[in-house]
């Protein structure tokens, strides 16, 4: 008998009962909610009279719709029915007894970079969000994917999940990266590579050197990604810079509670002997800081290359990279590096930490915003904003021209008035190009901190090695 | 849940690869708090102009697809975002079966959630479905869950594969929270357990 992953590993720690055909209850160990997939399920429980399983193991922030400018506190500043899904988790949140951080604890912030900050997210935990982006946490070796509002219902009630089990894909980088080339350009690259349907029936675990090397911000980044893969969720084994990223964290164990959970995360690791159904390898050497040019996070290319011609595709991918073209009014043949833009938005789960924050300002400390371009940060938690106020981070991204926002989503999702208007393009550390996302026919490409900072100064995409 | 047993009805053809739940149903109807009324909004900044008027050539808006049931979809259908939005809107303007070759993890289990029967085929029969879907109104497709069967207009039949346990729920409309509160007793015990070995979660 073959050895397990780390899936496997994650998965027979949290089995509650498997039946026959394999249909399994799965339990959770830290639910994250949010104010947009949640009040439908919390309206679920009143209607039929059930409560909360587990408080204790459930969190809340609002996040997806919150203005990210001044006064947001007050209800009167954001739209009518915005403020009616904050008042609503606001409400829940009390009624059901859960861990709540409103706009106006510093500590709110999008739920992906709350959840590691506080320490809520553990090695070898599973955990679950009503938002497809909670891959992200897979980063410390715990079990994390998206689920809709009727599994989040399902959670809620009885802290378990019903799931038939994904199969295991390897994902491994090798080597060193070379200058330049972020977390980012990694996880765009394997969806260039394997597709946004490559993951789908897996559970990634992403290895090799060049994952190692990262951080534990670098991962999480990687990680998040995973969705736009296919895969419900990616997975990195917990090591020492995991260990050390936890300790300390408002919920991380302490003293003896976190020695004897570091005895059990230790042995958090694929076995050298395990069945792995698919194996992607990429060269770390051979990846380039990337850019996305359609409307569908599988459009990657190196900053290098040029606008694709959609007949160089096969199957339905050639009308599909025709529509997108259209969309993104782009023309075969023409170099990424001319393509003008003039919005440039840095944040979101994916790219909205401190790493990434300073990533991008080493690349405009003493440079401007190109005249007439948009430019907005918008820090991925309260606390992301004061380090970053305190390490001078802010007054950087003010004096080049940026506009320094409060903590959200922002206009990842485009929910709240962060919007991009129709043609506008933007040059976007986020995680989605698809039509509209960032506003009704929005152009968005997508790309690490530094490459949009880069962007940010001369007007168009912009190899950043240029610039380093 | 509303139950899916055997429907007969009009199929629409969407051969589009890599339809995302964003182009499903736009971030703005997210805002609200209820599971309905959705439907209108369905493929909305495909379906309307910015001032809302209908955009005639979009297929849900042609006479013929106005009252579609099933839509017949390219590859990766519901891709993106986890927003169960893309179901509810889905099943309120009246699609109870979506076809494609492959479906996106999440929005695959939130039909089931919602009484939407998606069913995954080889390309071929995706493919003559299509050509089915193309004939319009004249032509109505058999959904029959029971028999795992899709009959065309020229009565042919194509079988396809489900989940036996998403089956049985959808076959009777079950609520799956009601039928796992049935087990609360192996989750006291693994969470006893659990406390025990993992003290600190």
């Amino acid at each position: 008998m073959s050895g397990k992953t780390l899936y496997d590993k994650i998965w027979d720690a949290h089995l509650v009962h498997e039946a026959e055909d394999g249909t399994s209850l799965l339990y959770i160990d830290r639910h994250l909610v949010h104010e947009v997939t949640s009040p439908q399920a919390f309206e679920g429980l009143r209607m039929t009279g059930r409560k909360v399983r587990a408080p204790a193991k459930t969190i809340a922030v609002p996040d997806h719709n919150v203005p990210t400018t001044a006064g947001r506190e007050d209800p009167k500043n954001m739209t009518e029915d915005s403020a009616m899904q904050v008042a609503a988790l606001d409400s829940n949140a009390k009624e059901f007894g859960i861990h709540y951080y409103p706009v106006s604890d510093v500590r709110q912030g999008i739920v992906h970079i709350v959840g590691p900050e506080q320490g809520w997210t553990l090695p070898g935990m599973t955990v679950v969000c009503g938002d497809s982006h909670t891959a992200t946490h897979g980063a410390f070796g715990a079990l994390a994917h998206g689920i809709g509002t009727s599994e989040v219902e399902h959670v809620l009630a009885t802290q378990t999940l019903i799931q038939k089990k994904s199969k295991n894909m390897k994902v491994k980088i090798t080597g060193k990266l070379r200058p330049g080339v972020t977390a980012k350009d990694i996880t765009l690259s394997v969806i260039g590579k394997t597709g946004t349907a490559g993951g789908t029936g897996y559970v990634i675990e992403y290895c090799g050197e060049a994952i190692r090397d990262l951080s534990m911000e670098g991962r999480m980044t990687v990680c998040n990604m995973a969705i736009e893969g296919g895969a419900r969720a990616g997975l990195i084994a917990p090591d020492e810079k995991t260990f050390a990223y936890v300790k300390g964290r408002p919920h991380a164990p302490k003293d003896d509670e976190f020695e004897a959970a570091l005895e059990w995360w230790k042995t958090l690791h694929s076995d050298d002997d395990a069945h792995w159904d698919k194996v992607v390898t990429i060269a770390g050497e051979d990846i380039a800081p990337v850019v996305t040019w359609g409307t569908s996070p599988e459009d990657v290319l190196p900053i290098t290359d040029l606008v694709p011609d959609p007949s160089s595709f096969e199957g339905g991918k050639v009308g599909a990279a025709q529509r997108s073209l259209d969309y993104m009014g782009l023309t075969p043949g023409q170099k990424l590096s001319d393509i003008q833009i003039d919005t440039v938005f840095i944040g979101s789960c994916t790219n909205g930490r401190i790493e990434d924050l300073r990533a991008a300002a080493a690349i405009l400390k003493g440079k401007k915003v190109k005249e007439g371009m948009r430019a907005m940060v918008v820090p991925g938690s309260g606390l992301v904003r004061v380090q970053a106020e305190e390490e001078g981070l802010a007054d950087i991204f003010r004096e080049a021209g940026f506009d320094w926002r409060l903590a959200g989503c922002s206009m990842c999702l485009a929910m709240n008035p962060d919007q991009l208007a129709p043609g506008e393009r933007c040059a976007s550390t986020s995680n989605r190009n698809f039509e509209g996302r960032q506003g009704f026919k929005g152009r968005t490409h997508l790309m690490s901190p530094a490459m949009a900072a880069a962007a940010a100064v001369t007007g168009h995409l912009t190899d950043v090695r240029e610039m380093i | 849940m509303e139950k899916f047993t055997k429907l007969t009805g009009i199929a629409a053809p969407m051969p589009l690869v890599n339809v995302d739940t964003d182009m499903i149903i736009p971030k703005q109807f997210m805002k609200t708090i209820t599971r309905e009324g959705l439907g209108v909004n369905l493929f909305d900044e495909m379906r309307y102009d910015r001032e809302g008027n209908e955009i005639e050539d979009f297929l849900l808006n042609q006479p013929a697809y106005r009252k579609a049931q099933i839509l017949v979809a390219g590859d990766n259908f519901g891709c993106g975002s986890s927003r169960e939005h893309a179901p509810w809107a889905l099943a309120d303007f009246g699609i109870r079966c979506v076809i494609s070759t492959s479906f996106a993890d999440i929005f695959y289990n939130n039909c089931f959630k919602n009484g939407i029967l998606p069913i995954g085929l080889p390309q071929e029969d995706v493919d003559k479905l299509t050509e089915y879907a193309e004939r319009g109104a004249n032509a109505t497709v058999t959904v029959d869950l029971e028999r795992q069967s899709i009959t065309g207009p020229d009565g042919g039949e194509i079988r396809f594969e489900v989940d036996a346990f998403k089956k049985h729920c959808l076959l009777n409309g079950l609520d799956d929270i009601g039928l796992t509160m049935e087990k609360a007793a192996s989750i006291d015990s693994f969470e006893a357990q659990a406390a025990e070995a993992r003290p600190w979660v």
